[in-house]
């Protein structure tokens, strides 16, 4: 069954008086347990695609529909709420907040569930493991090299356990090697955890790791190769 | 959604140390402004105690009708012998009210001192009046004593001194208090040597009364009018200095209300303007919140409360600042009445405070709330984009 189904999808950005067209008719479905990678040069709409996908933004038509969810009839706190539960984010600059420590920012989306501080704590430190930094908990963000903040971000995005992993070019701000890692981290995700995963990545050695690949261009899905 | 506040709250005030910078410039800038409101409205404060503090109920003061100070006031012996036999009437003192030019103490440069000619009946009219040192001056010497505020703000007024004014030598015998009402701020001597010395033989410039029942004040203020012989007016000491101190209260008010009134403007843009830096700072962690599922009004709530509490710190700072720096320090103001200095105290009352702390909150208020809903409102993807 397609995890994520999009049909006919549109988005267009209103800048002024231009009207910037950014999607102009996607039509995907990505089956769970897919570790797919989105390619395709800069400016030709991933990060919105993602974006749609992960229920930050809506469509301006066509329909996007996720873990059986039509995103369109979610709006507001309605949608925030499905997010918590549905998706982890992993974006290129890690995005963790700096005041906190890494057991705490892997917390944050258990502050939005009914579990008790105790659980939330245990259920933070069995994520820090799973990504392999129990011995950073106490850290903050600032104390941590960019690989580190990438797998505190992924421990955030798998603690409350959605099913789908959409990722930001999480690889875009890290070395060869650091990169090799966190992508690796993701497959195990993908095969051990049973998580779908969606990269954007301009890497072409990124999306190696991926079992499958798609590119775009110009606001379009131009073609499909299988690895 | 209480929930969600409270965990963000919770966080935020627990890592109110880690953003020590931005918390501290909100702080410091509303300590600023709260410090200036409620140290100018402690003044007016102050003033207003002095005069009340100035007055008994049932004692009134006659003035010539039609004048507002006893400077410019005079009363003839006839009218004052007159008034001092109506009925209501229990004790008359006829005083001649005159300003000497004496250097301030601080500055050097000279001032206008209340000097007060009285009989014996000025003391008794005055049961305030107490000799804290020395002695009091004796009828018939060129002797004076001079009141608390007016012997630590003049010079030369020491116990023992002597001074000159209008070629007449005086010697200071004593102090005294009048539990701290605008007497403090005058100098007094016996009736007839002033009015020689100030050559106005005879003549008395206002008249102190004491009633035997305050409420007779305005039937015994209609006689005076009715009668033809008079042309004068009583008022009691209540009315006459609430409105001397109404016009003086006014201006401070207007004045420290303007002046605060300017400041909190630019304080409210130099607030509004740290808050704005400080939450757009969190615009990209607000918009991360949001886009794990936290919902915009929670944050909005959560930044407000971190908001006004870093308010109502920098509240209550400029309230101990402003308590600490100008309780009960002296100032001295000129009396636009009757020309001569008043001195008296900074008052920083509970109620001064207060209102410090209430202009805190709506600091607070006004420059958390827009930037906070600003980035509320900001759809995530665009605030995520904005690195
Ligand atoms: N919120 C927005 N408002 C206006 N225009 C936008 C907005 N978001 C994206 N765009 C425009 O849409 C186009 C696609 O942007 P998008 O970020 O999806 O590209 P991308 O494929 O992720 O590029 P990159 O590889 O550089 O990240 C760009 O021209 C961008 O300027
Ligand atoms: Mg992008």
């Amino acid at each position: 069954m397609a995890i994520v189904e999009c049909r006919d999808v549109e988005k267009q950005f209103v800048k002024g008086r231009e009207t910037v067209e950014v999607l102009t008719g996607i039509n995907l479905d990505i089956e769970e347990g897919d570790f797919l990678a989105l390619m395709g040069p800069s400016g030709s709409g991933k990060t919105t695609l993602l974006n749609l996908i992960g229920g930050l933004d809506h469509p301006t038509s066509g329909l996007i529909r996720v873990g059986g969810s039509d995103l369109n009839e979610l709006s507001g706190r309605a949608l925030a709420k499905w997010r918590s539960v549905h998706v982890g984010f992993i974006f290129q600059f890690y995005n963790l907040l700096p005041v906190l420590n890494a057991q705490r920012n892997v917390e944050l989306p258990l502050l939005l569930t009914n579990l008790s501080r105790a659980q939330r704590q245990k259920n933070a430190a069995i994520a820090l493991e799973i990504v392999g930094l129990t011995d950073r908990a106490k850290h903050k963000p600032g104390e941590l090299s960019g690989g580190q903040q990438q797998r505190v971000a992924i421990a955030r995005a798998i603690v409350a356990d959605p099913k789908l992993l959409v990722c930001d070019e999480p690889t875009g701000d890290l070395d060869r090697e650091t990169a090799d890692e966190i992508l690796g981290l993701l497959e195990i995700l993908n095969r051990d955890h049973r998580k779908t995963v969606i990269v954007v990545t301009h890497d072409p050695k990124a999306a190696g790791h991926a079992k499958k690949i798609l590119h775009m261009d110009k606001g379009k899905l131009v073609e499909e190769a299988i690895v | 959604m209480f929930s969600q506040i409270y965990e963000i709250t919770a966080m935020n005030v627990r890592n109110i140390g880690s953003r020590i910078g931005s918390s501290s410039v909100i702080v410091v800038g509303i300590a600023g402004v709260v410090a200036v409101l409620v140290g100018l409205l402690s003044m007016a404060t102050g003033f207003n105690m002095v005069l009340e503090s100035s007055s008994l109920p049932n004692r009134a003061i006659v003035m010539r009708d039609g004048t507002n100070g006893e400077l410019s006031s005079n009363l003839g012996i006839e009218e004052f012998n007159i008034l001092s036999r109506m009925e209501g009437i229990e004790l008359a003192s006829g005083e001649l009210y005159v300003i000497a030019d004496i250097p301030k103490k601080e500055t050097g440069s000279p001032a206008n001192l209340v000097f007060r000619g009285m009989r014996q009946a000025g003391l008794d009219i005055r049961p305030e009046f107490q000799i804290v040192a020395g002695r009091r001056f004796e009828p018939g010497r060129n002797e004076l004593v001079a009141g608390v505020m007016a012997a630590a703000e003049f010079a030369g007024l020491e116990i023992g001194s002597e001074i000159d004014f209008r070629e007449s030598n005086w010697r200071i015998v004593g102090h005294f208090e009048a539990q701290g009402g605008a007497y403090e701020s005058e100098v007094w001597a016996d009736l007839a040597v002033v009015q020689s010395s100030f050559r106005r033989p005879g003549s008395i410039t206002s008249a102190r009364v004491l009633l035997e029942d305050p409420a007779q004040a305005e039937a015994i203020n209609e006689r005076i009018q009715a009668d033809p012989r008079l042309d004068l007016r009583l008022e009691t000491e209540a009315q006459f200095y609430a409105s001397q101190g109404e016009q003086r209260a006014a201006l401070i008010n207007t004045f420290g209300y303007g002046v605060a009134f300017l400041m909190a403007i630019g304080a409210v843009f130099a607030a509004l303007n740290t808050m704005y830096t400080a939450v757009s700072t969190r615009t990209v962690e607000i918009a991360i919140l949001r886009a794990l599922g936290f919902g915009g009004v929670p944050l909005v709530f959560s930044v407000m409360i971190e908001a006004l509490l870093l308010a109502v710190l920098g509240g209550i700072l400029g309230g101990v600042v402003v308590y600490l720096l100008f309780d009960g320090y002296t100032a001295s103001t000129l009396n636009s009445g009757s020309f001569s200095q008043v001195a008296f105290d900074f008052a920083v009352t509970p109620e001064l405070l207060r209102l410090g702390i209430t202009w805190a909150l709506v600091l607070g208020v006004i420059g958390g709330l827009f930037p906070a809903v600003r980035a509320a409102r900001l759809p995530i993807t665009t605030a995520l984009r904005g690195e």
